[in-house]
């Protein structure tokens, strides 16, 4: 049993943690299921994730490649049927300390929701209450994690935070039928951000808005990032924003993590052909149009999921041995010797020389996450073509 | 508010397939809210006129709320526009039945998932238009034209006793496709045909459009959020905001030298991870409200570049290229071409760093 520090606002936290760029939260083998016996699918299988203190770290997958219910277990937000079925997610506190999330009683999970993990889901319409204004709603997170503040304290802090976000005070009034989608999806982020948690996970946040909303959003997130500090777990589908905003990337594919890379080296040199057919699967606003071809096939029935890799089916590069045997999560090869990336993929194993189309060189390695000054994610761009 | 421009600064050679003169929708506000004014009236579609020739994709790009489903439907007259005119291969729309021009233009809805109907298998859903319309020149069978209306979309016969619910979702909007082909119809409006599949499979679907209008000279409108596909699969791209076409053009010209200070917000937001410097975007903000919109250019409150002019007359197209017209009063020879050499593709997009700290207030009443 693990004991848990609850910072108040008199004791500022950050003192008390992990310092930049060291391991935050360290999820490894992490198993769902979608109901018990026999006819139990296996949603997630032996996903191992870390996130670093003050990282973007982003998950991309399709519909169904289990990057939802990754965020849903970690957080012990997942539903019947879903059962988590093996692993752990340890949470680094600081000091030495630390609590598995997914072994923790509901008295722990009580203690480390909200306080160090926050989500942000993607409806914010049904994620706020219709009936209660903002004002109560911010004042609500307060109120019960910060038993101390008074009235008129919980206030002031609610406008301070929406004042974060860019929204006026008077808003505080405000019901959320009254807010644009962007604004209520700013007033999400305020309220995610209300007890300066280490870790925010955002499940496709930007998804439902418009783009010029969606970027401005996104702006404000990395400048919050640049000073709060926290780190994000960014899942969603699209694969040519996260690059833009994300520090590294792991894709799930059919409940696995497939490939993990620092951000532009999974754009420059993707490893495994999955990632290259995703990022084959975005037109380029530049350059002269190229016909492109996306993937053939449809993602797998995880209910009848493929022998072997579970990508083999829709595999330009498919052998025999794929067909059969499983390639592990493992450190490619050839990679550079500081580059911590792995790829799942027997092309990878180092037995032969894979297709060219996964064999690009690695671009200049991106600076330690977490470290890089202020301004974006997207500061980082810009290695070899 | 009159209309200005009626016939299309842009049309081609020969008789588009489809055409829109100064489209106009205007829906009434039923609210009996305290300051709701009795008469008032959103003002979707403003003036919208649009092209469509024969073997080829015309996209229409724009966010949420800039009329362009309002626009689609106006064109598969499911709505009657408040004023304007359709033409369908020349001929004024109006003077046919309902049943002759579905029979000519057809649509393929966003979601496969709710327009094809979970009780009745793929057959059903290609034996109705045929019946209804009756079958090709070439004749056959029912079976035979079902058997050629799967295999144009590159479905394996098969499919036609699936049920909707055992297909993938790029296969259900295969079937949309083939669907709406069983008509032979000579117009084919794909609104957001792809925004609910998954990433891996979309361009698939975008590719069995292009081929469509290679093989059957389909003169397609592709209505989109997404300016990068709009690139990738359109001829031209016309740029919607706040009910107004405000800048159409050659699509990759559009894209690559926008001439619209919305235009050159909507690619400075999109993703793009070959962005060689971080996005930064000028024309912060929301669209106006549409029951009283904002008098003279829409764009005018989030415009950077916004001139007295702006605020007192409608832009009219203007040719900035050849084929390519922007509805911004930068672009009129009287214009200050201090200002208008801001324009260009690229500077304009930097001419505003983005500040986090000097971001204009937000939030406020709108």
């Amino acid at each position: 049993m693990t004991s848990l520090h609850v910072p108040t606002l008199d004791q500022p936290a950050p003192a008390d943690r992990t310092g930049p760029g060291e391991p935050l939260l360290e999820v490894s083998g992490l198993c769902v299921d979608y109901g018990i016996g026999p006819d139990a699918v296996r949603a997630v299988t032996d996903a191992d994730l870390v996130l670093h203190r003050g990282e973007v770290l982003g998950l991309a997958g399709e519909s169904g490649s289990g990057k939802s219910t990754f965020a849903y277990a970690v957080t012990r937000l997942l539903r019947a049927p879903g059962v988590i079925t093996g692993g752990s997610a340890r949470l680094r506190l600081g000091q030495g300390r630390e609590v598995d999330l997914l072994a923790a009683d509901e008295a722990e999970l009580r203690r480390v929701r909200w306080a160090q993990v926050a989500v942000v889901l993607q409806s914010a319409m049904h994620a706020l209450n219709p009936v209660y204004s903002i004002g109560d709603q911010l004042g609500d997170v307060l109120r019960a994690h910060r038993p101390d503040m008074g009235r008129a304290a919980r206030r002031d802090r609610a406008a301070q935070l929406l004042d974060m976000v860019g929204i006026t005070a008077d808003r505080l009034r405000a019901y959320p039928h009254e807010l644009s989608g962007g604004m209520r999806q700013r007033v999400m982020i305020a309220m995610a951000l209300a007890l300066e948690p280490q870790i925010v996970i955002m499940d496709e946040p930007t998804t439902a808005l418009d783009v010029v909303t969606q970027r401005e959003i996104l702006e404000e997130l990395a400048a919050l990032r640049d000073r709060l500090g926290f780190a994000v777990l960014f899942i969603t589908h699209d694969l040519s924003l996260l690059i833009e905003i994300a520090d590294s990337i792991a894709i799930m594919y059919g409940g696995r993590i497939v490939e993990r890379a620092p951000a532009t080296a999974l754009f420059r040199a993707p490893r495994h052909p999955y990632t290259a057919g995703l990022l084959g699967s975005f037109p380029s606003l530049h350059g002269p149009r190229v016909p492109m071809t996306g993937i053939p096939g449809s993602p797998p029935d995880l209910r009848t999921p493929p022998a072997g890799c579970p990508f083999h089916p829709r595999c330009g590069y498919a052998m025999d041995r794929c067909r059969t045997e499983l390639p592990p999560l493992r450190p490619v090869a050839r990679a550079g010797a500081a580059d911590p990336r792995v790829a799942a993929c027997w092309l990878q194993d180092g037995s032969a020389l894979p297709p060219a189309e996964l064999a690009r060189p690695e671009p200049d390695p991106a600076p330690v996450p977490g470290t890089n000054g202020p301004g974006t994610g997207a500061d980082t761009k810009g290695g070899t073509a | 508010m009159t209309t200005p421009h009626a016939a299309p600064v842009l049309a081609g050679t020969g008789t588009p397939a489809l055409e829109a003169r100064s489209l106009v929708k205007h829906f009434p506000v039923h609210r009996r809210g305290r300051r709701t004014r009795r008469g008032a009236v959103v003002h979707a579609v403003e003036g919208v006129s649009l092209a469509v020739p024969e073997a080829s994709i015309t996209a229409v790009v724009g966010e949420s709320g800039c009329g362009k489903s309002t626009l689609t439907q106006m064109l598969a007259r499911q709505i009657r526009p408040t004023s304007g005119e359709l033409l369908l291969g020349g001929s004024p729309a109006a003077h046919r039945g309902a049943r002759e021009y579905a029979g000519q233009v057809q649509m393929v809805l966003q979601d496969p998932f709710s327009s094809l109907n979970q009780a009745h298998t793929v057959r059903y859903h290609l034996a109705r238009p045929l019946q209804i319309h009756g079958p090709g020149p070439d004749g056959g069978s029912l079976d035979d034209q079902i058997t050629s209306l799967l295999e144009r979309v590159s479905l394996s016969p098969q499919t036609a006793d699936k049920y909707p619910h055992e297909l993938s979702g790029g296969q259900r909007q295969r079937v949309a496709i083939a669907r709406a082909l069983a008509v032979r119809p000579r117009v084919l409006l794909a609104d957001e045909p792809v925004s609910m599949l998954d990433v891996s499979i979309r361009l698939g679907v975008l590719n069995l459009l292009a081929d469509l209008r290679e093989r059957e000279r389909l003169a397609i409108v592709y209505v989109t959020h997404d300016i990068a596909s709009a690139r990738y699969l359109g001829d031209t791209i016309a740029v919607m905001y706040a009910g107004q076409i405000i800048e159409q053009g050659p699509a990759t010209t559009v894209t690559d030298r926008p001439s619209h200070p919305y235009t050159q917000l909507l690619l400075a937001a999109a993703p793009d991870p070959d962005r060689p410097s971080p996005a930064a975007l000028a024309g912060r903000g929301a669209p106006p409200s549409l029951v009283s919109p904002p008098a003279g250019c829409r764009f005018r409150p989030r415009c950077p570049f916004a001139m007295p002019i702006c605020a007192q007359q409608v832009p009219p197209p203007i040719k900035v290229a050849r084929g390519h017209a922007s509805a911004c009063w930068l672009h009129a020879k009287d214009a200050d071409p201090s200002t208008s050499q801001n324009l260009g593709p690229g500077p304009a997009l930097r001419t505003t760093p983005s500040q986090h700290d000097s971001r204009p207030p937000r939030g406020g009443s709108t």
